[in-house]
């Protein structure tokens, strides 16, 4: 950080961080050099990015392409009656520069999707999440990954919060853990509420925001020790807090964004041809069992099918248009993935490219099978 | 024996409790305690990808309970 110089201004805006032994003027200039994108300028982004702020921050990036409805003002206190209708990102800007002029700020007034986030993250040193939907979050900790990047993230829902830092980069090198190997898929669509749909009190976000914005401060810094490899829960109703450790999960693999309106199960409205006809796993054994003619089709990744196998005949949901040769047409096709999804997508192509309609989706997948008809298979 | 369960977020709406004290098998493992939980609450079967972290560490399916462990059940949880 010898390149970054604070002012005499700096020096005294910044007089009680500088005061702080371990942090000092060493830790300030690192802020100053900092460059840090907020994703989400709402209830978690108002704290977040004005703590960062005022904290001295050199450079903020603001991802959010809402406007202000009269419904944040009970949360998002970046944001006054004058700012509903406008643009988040817009007022946020004014905002902070009225807070603090040393400050730069780029905003993004965009949705971040998975043509765009590469572009934006690569920009930053740090990510702080403050979405509010899972297709994002995964997008969001995925697009991390690849890039390199420090997630910090948190969230919230009702009266309770949970926060972590993501892809730390450790002292030996490696890499802590990430949302993928806490939540390795996402719940079914509509299961579990957002703010809108939930409700969440107003001071939460406060709370939680503020110890993203003191995570995001300790990783910039280097001062203190992280939020990594342990996720805290906060229940503010009950005043009861959790750190749990959490690990690295071998079967956790990113290899490049993807689709993830899909992948957290949100699909188009369905047309007739979107019928996809299932089977339970029970269903299943019974035609083991019985000897039925029929197939069976796993549209995992080959990784998957080594950790644990139905003995169906592997095609990857990537290959399952180019191999719909190997689809027996005479016969019941049983087509399974890990919980269901891809399974569902890989009869719904095959089904709109070439009408098979013997097709029949394994419902809740080989983890379904593992739960209920064969313990000993190992799951991940 | 007994352990003590402690569900958080959505977790907590499909139980019907905060923290409750189960009575279970002698060496139950998760992946067990998982059954019983979906055979008596069916809509646990909606929610994949919920962790479960024993005396405060995340653990994997076939760890085996003690008696007194805390079970922490946590949902993903997406607001902002």
């Amino acid at each position: 950080m010898s390149n970054v110089r604070l002012s005499a201004e700096e020096m005294a805006r910044y007089a009680r961080h500088i005061t702080i032994p371990e942090f000092n003027v060493e830790g300030q200039k690192k802020l100053k050099g900092a460059k840090v994108l907020v994703i989400g300028a709402g209830g978690l982004g108002s704290p977040v990015l004005l703590y960062l702020a005022a904290a001295g921050i050199g450079h903020l990036g603001i991802v959010d392409f809402d406007v202000v409805d009269e419904t944040n003002l009970q949360r998002q206190v970046l944001y006054t009656v004058d700012d509903v209708g406008k643009s988040k990102a817009e007022q946020a800007e004014k905002r902070l520069k009225a807070l603090n002029p040393h400050l730069e700020v780029t905003i993004h007034n965009t949705r971040l999707t998975s043509d765009n986030a590469l572009d934006i993250i690569s920009q930053y040193d740090v990510v702080a999440d403050g979405t509010d939907n899972f297709q994002t979050r995964y997008l969001v900790n995925d697009a991390c990954v690849l890039t390199g990047k420090t997630n910090v993230y948190a969230s919230i829902f009702r009266f309770e919060g949970q926060v972590s830092v993501f892809n730390y980069l450790k002292e030996d090198g490696t890499r802590g853990p990430n949302y993928r190997d806490m939540f390795p898929e996402p719940p079914p669509p509509g299961l579990v509420p957002n703010c809108a749909e939930g409700g969440v009190i107003g001071v939460l976000p406060g709370i939680i925001g503020s110890l993203q914005a003191l995570e995001v401060i300790k990783v910039v810094s280097g001062v203190g020790t992280p939020l990594v490899g342990r996720l805290f829960l906060l229940d503010a109703a009950t005043f009861e807090t959790r750190t749990l450790k959490v690990y690295k999960s071998p079967a956790t693999k990113i290899e490049g964004l993807i689709d993830y309106d899909q992948f957290c199960g949100i699909v188009p409205a369905a047309s007739a041809n979107d019928e996809v006809k299932e089977v339970s796993v029970q269903e299943l054994k019974e035609l083991q069992d019985t000897q039925e003619a029929f197939q069976l089709i796993d549209v995992r990744e080959p990784f998957e099918y080594e950790i644990a196998n139905l003995e169906g005949e592997l095609i990857p949901l990537s290959a399952v248009l180019d191999s719909a040769h190997r689809f027996k047409r005479d016969r019941k096709v049983v087509v399974h993935c890990k919980s269901g999804a891809r399974s569902a997508k890989a009869i719904k192509q095959l089904q709109d490219e070439f009408q098979l309609d013997n097709l029949y989706n394994l419902k809740g997948g080989i983890l379904a099978y593992a739960r209920e008809i064969d313990t000993a298979l190992q799951t991940y | 024996m007994e352990i003590k369960v402690r569900a958080f977020g959505i977790a907590k709406d499909i139980l019907g409790f905060r923290e409750q004290t189960l009575s279970v098998e002698n060496g139950e493992t998760i992946l067990e305690f998982k059954k019983r939980l979906l055979s008596q609450y069916p809509k646990f079967e909606d929610l994949v990808s919920l962790a479960f972290a024993v005396n405060e560490e995340y653990c994997s399916e076939d760890f085996v309970l003690q008696p007194l462990d805390e079970v922490v059940i946590i949902p993903p949880v997406s607001g902002g």
